[in-house]
């Protein structure tokens, strides 16, 4: 659950009702209709929810239903600088999940969370076709190559 | 239109042949020819326009020649020629599996369990002969959520989502959504609010199909039994219309038995001092709606064009939170009257308590209810006084049964025995409060009288009965055509109030109950499992009991006569307003993300 409170500006609120409108307020559009506003928000913060469901005339409950059914939608904002870690076959076996824990118990917070400070968000990922390099990190657009637990703390220097 | 000639299709269930019509389904065809395909998830009332077949339970699976694949039977259409076996090695084996993985992440404790004896995990894990369960691992857990009248234990949760279809397509209430996936999913309201944070109504429906005991009513007998063994306390109990009919099914009673006598003598042995009628209330809330509707009735006919109608009626709880919620742009137009149960406790503990000489605070008023959401209603604010509520305690009818079976009372024999004056005593427009249909025909009857001063012919109004989901209906009342709507079910409600925002309705009156069926199909009524014969059944067993009676229309009652003489000087009296009227809330923001 977000903690950071979001108010949707009556600007995003035309353009959302916009999304729901170009899908005909189709309550069988519903997936798209979110995959196009975590498009604009980034996220899927509750309040975008309940406008979806107002327009699409279906429950609030039944939309955040489908928001936590899938994990490409998420409820919390991204990180000004989102970490992802490869969990491909290639990056585990070299060692990912070590590089996993270790920005978990740096960060303290679990896969898919946010910092309070709204720093950093991490999330896992299924190979970046760099399988040379792994255990492969990325940061933002930025790769980094052959991580080490050790080294996890030499990266988010870079972010400070 | 050209007739549609049904296309039939033959098959053949268990080397029995059967002629279906196409489109059926395997579980339906079986049905027709008496094999019972277990299930845990579909639902199928016909009659009321309810219907659930998600084929997530996977327990309906079936053999289907020819296909590779064992088939869910309530989601598989049937085909010519199909030859089907349900009982084969292959559908018992998957059929004992699937139930084996769903107990191995159910709690172990049906000893202690509210549905213990209703549920259908159990009495399936019964007949299918499980005696142990081969998968252990980790269970999945979930914070129980306690409301004023819900409890949701999402332990043991199977994910039916039967809850789901009658909180969303029938009720149009939407508090309550599968989200989640996988181990970590469950049914909860959005955000994974509290209930008491979401538009649930505690209409009781998610309670009344949920399989297993992870939606029950929160349970006040121990309450009752603590006020009844206190010695300075005077314990007087009121019984809803609703209850009478359906109350003997507990005890091994044909659906539809009237039980108003040995009702009414069980709960004198359990000790209530005295033994009152909600239906004495009723003819009360009679008096006032019927009054209310007359003199809007009487400022539209003078041309008042500002005047509000069609009235609504309001002794539904579920129906007043609903409309709260949703249509709070409309509070105005309902009428103002209490409920029945709250009338009563209002009365009892202004009027009664002084006539008996007991103080307020002393005075336990204790109601029975075919209803969950009576518990919440008896807990709103404005219906108590200095933090004393007009209705202690509200129990469904379930736990009315549970109560006398724990008291060792041999229902069946007792010999009827009546209810105590002045606040037991009813008339049959009273007792039809049960039904849908039956509160409007009450005010008719009554309206009907004052307004045009005449004798009705005939009290009863066929016209306005029936368990159609919407009705419509006209009364002459001496040449002035009063037009009526009546909508079971906050679906179908929401439509009637659709109309009336659009200006569409035609109506003069509307009657709501939330519940399908009314009062009798309530949430705290005993288990119907998806059967409607015994709705039915109960709704005959209403007009009976109305036409067995001797005063039939609510203005005759010598009793609410003498109540408004001694008392509240007129209807809708200042004193009446203070006492038996109300007002609504706007609930849009009661709902909120903690």
């Amino acid at each position: 659950m977000s903690h950071i409170k979001f108010k949707l500006n009556p600007e995003q609120l035309t353009e959302l009702k916009e999304v729901c409108k170009s899908f005909n307020n189709d309550k069988g559009e519903l997936i798209n209709v979110l995959h196009k506003a975590q498009g604009i928000f980034g996220y899927l913060p509750a309040e975008v929810q309940e406008v979806v469901a107002k327009e699409l005339k279906i429950s609030v409950a039944q939309v955040y239903g489908v928001v936590t059914f899938y994990s490409f939608f998420s409820m919390m904002p991204k990180g000004q600088h989102p970490i992802s870690i490869c969990m491909g076959t290639a990056c585990y076996v070299r060692g990912g999940e070590k590089v996993l824990d270790e920005f978990k118990r740096i960060l303290n917070i679990q896969v898919g969370e946010t910092t309070p400070d709204g720093k950093y968000s991490m999330s896992c990922l299924r190979c970046v076709g760099a399988c040379g390099l792994a255990p492969v990190v990325m940061v933002g657009d930025k790769v980094y190559g052959r991580v080490a637990p050790d080294g996890v703390r030499d990266i988010l220097k870079n972010y400070e | 239109m050209r007739n549609q000639i049904m296309e039939l299709v033959k098959i053949t269930i268990d080397g029995k042949t059967v002629e279906v019509e196409k489109g059926a389904t395997i579980y339906d065809a079986a049905k027709l020819i008496g094999i019972d395909i277990p299930t845990l998830c579909y639902m199928n009332m016909g009659d009321m326009n309810i219907k659930h077949n998600p084929g997530g339970c996977r327990i309906c699976v079936v053999e289907v020649e020819g296909r590779r694949n064992l088939a869910p039977s309530c989601v598989t259409p049937v085909m010519n020629g199909m030859v089907v076996n349900t009982h084969s090695v292959r559908v018992l084996n998957a059929r004992r599996t699937v139930l084996e993985l769903m107990l191995s992440d159910h709690p172990f404790d049906c000893l202690v369990c509210a549905k213990s004896g209703n549920c259908d995990l159990q009495s399936l894990a019964q007949r299918l002969g499980i005696r142990e369960i081969p998968f252990q691992g980790e269970q999945s857990t979930y914070r129980k959520d306690t409301s004023p009248s819900i409890i949701r234990d999402m332990d043991k949760c199977i994910m039916c989502r039967r809850c789901e279809t009658m909180c969303n397509q029938v009720q149009t209430v939407g508090a309550l959504s599968a989200v989640n996936r996988g181990f970590q999913a469950v049914v909860a309201p959005a955000f994974e609010m509290n209930l008491d944070h979401s538009p649930c109504t505690y209409c009781g429906q998610c309670i009344s199909v949920c399989p297993t005991g992870a939606l029950t009513e929160v349970d006040h007998t121990r309450q009752v039994i603590n006020a009844l063994a206190d010695p300075k306390k005077t314990v007087i109990v009121q019984t809803a219309p609703a209850v009478r009919v359906a109350l003997g099914e507990e005890f091994g009673m044909e659906p539809g038995t009237i039980v108003t006598g040995k009702m009414a003598a069980a709960l004198r042995k359990l000790g209530f001092n005295y033994v009152f009628d909600t239906d004495f209330a009723a003819d009360l809330t009679i008096m006032e709606e019927g009054t209310e509707l007359l003199g809007r009735l009487n400022k539209f006919l003078a041309g008042d064009k500002k005047v509000k109608l069609p009235i609504l009626t309001s002794c539904c709880p579920a129906w007043v939170k609903f409309f709260e919620h949703n249509f709070p742009d409309m509070l105005d137009i309902p009428s103002t009257a209490r409920s029945p149960q709250q009338m009563f406790g209002a009365i009892a503990k202004n009027y009664f308590a002084e006539k008996i000489n007991v103080k307020r605070e002393d005075l336990v008023v204790v109601s029975i209810m075919p209803c969950v959401a009576k518990k919440y209603e008896c807990s709103r604010e404005e219906f108590s006084t200095n933090g004393n509520p007009d209705v202690d305690y509200s129990l469904s009818t379930r736990e009315l049964a549970q109560f006398i079976k724990q008291a060792n009372i041999d229902f069946n024999s007792l010999d009827d025995e009546d209810f105590d004056r002045p606040l037991g005593e009813s008339t049959g427009a009273a007792v039809i409060f049960g039904t849908t249909g039956g509160v409007i025909e009450a005010a008719v009857r009554t309206a009907y009288e004052i307004h045009t001063g005449k004798k009705l012919d005939k009290v009863d109004f066929q016209q306005i009965r029936g368990l159609e989901n919407v009705r419509s209906a006209s009364v002459d009342v001496d040449g002035f055509e009063l037009k009526i709507g009546i909508a079971h079910g906050l679906g179908n409600a929401r439509k009637l109030l659709e109309d009336i925002r659009d200006g569409k309705s035609e109506f003069h009156a509307i009657e709501i109950m939330a519940c399908p069926g009314g009062c009798i199909g309530g949430g705290g009524q005993p288990y119907h499992h998806g059967d409607t014969s015994i709705l039915k059944a109960r709704f005959k067993a209403i007009y009976r009991e109305d036409a067995g009676k001797t005063i039939r229309k609510s203005h005759e009652n010598p009793y609410i006569i003498q109540l408004y003489k001694e008392f509240l000087g007129k209807p809708c009296s200042e004193l009446s307003h203070h006492l038996l009227h109300t007002k609504y809330f706007d609930r849009q923001d009661d709902v909120f993300v903690d």
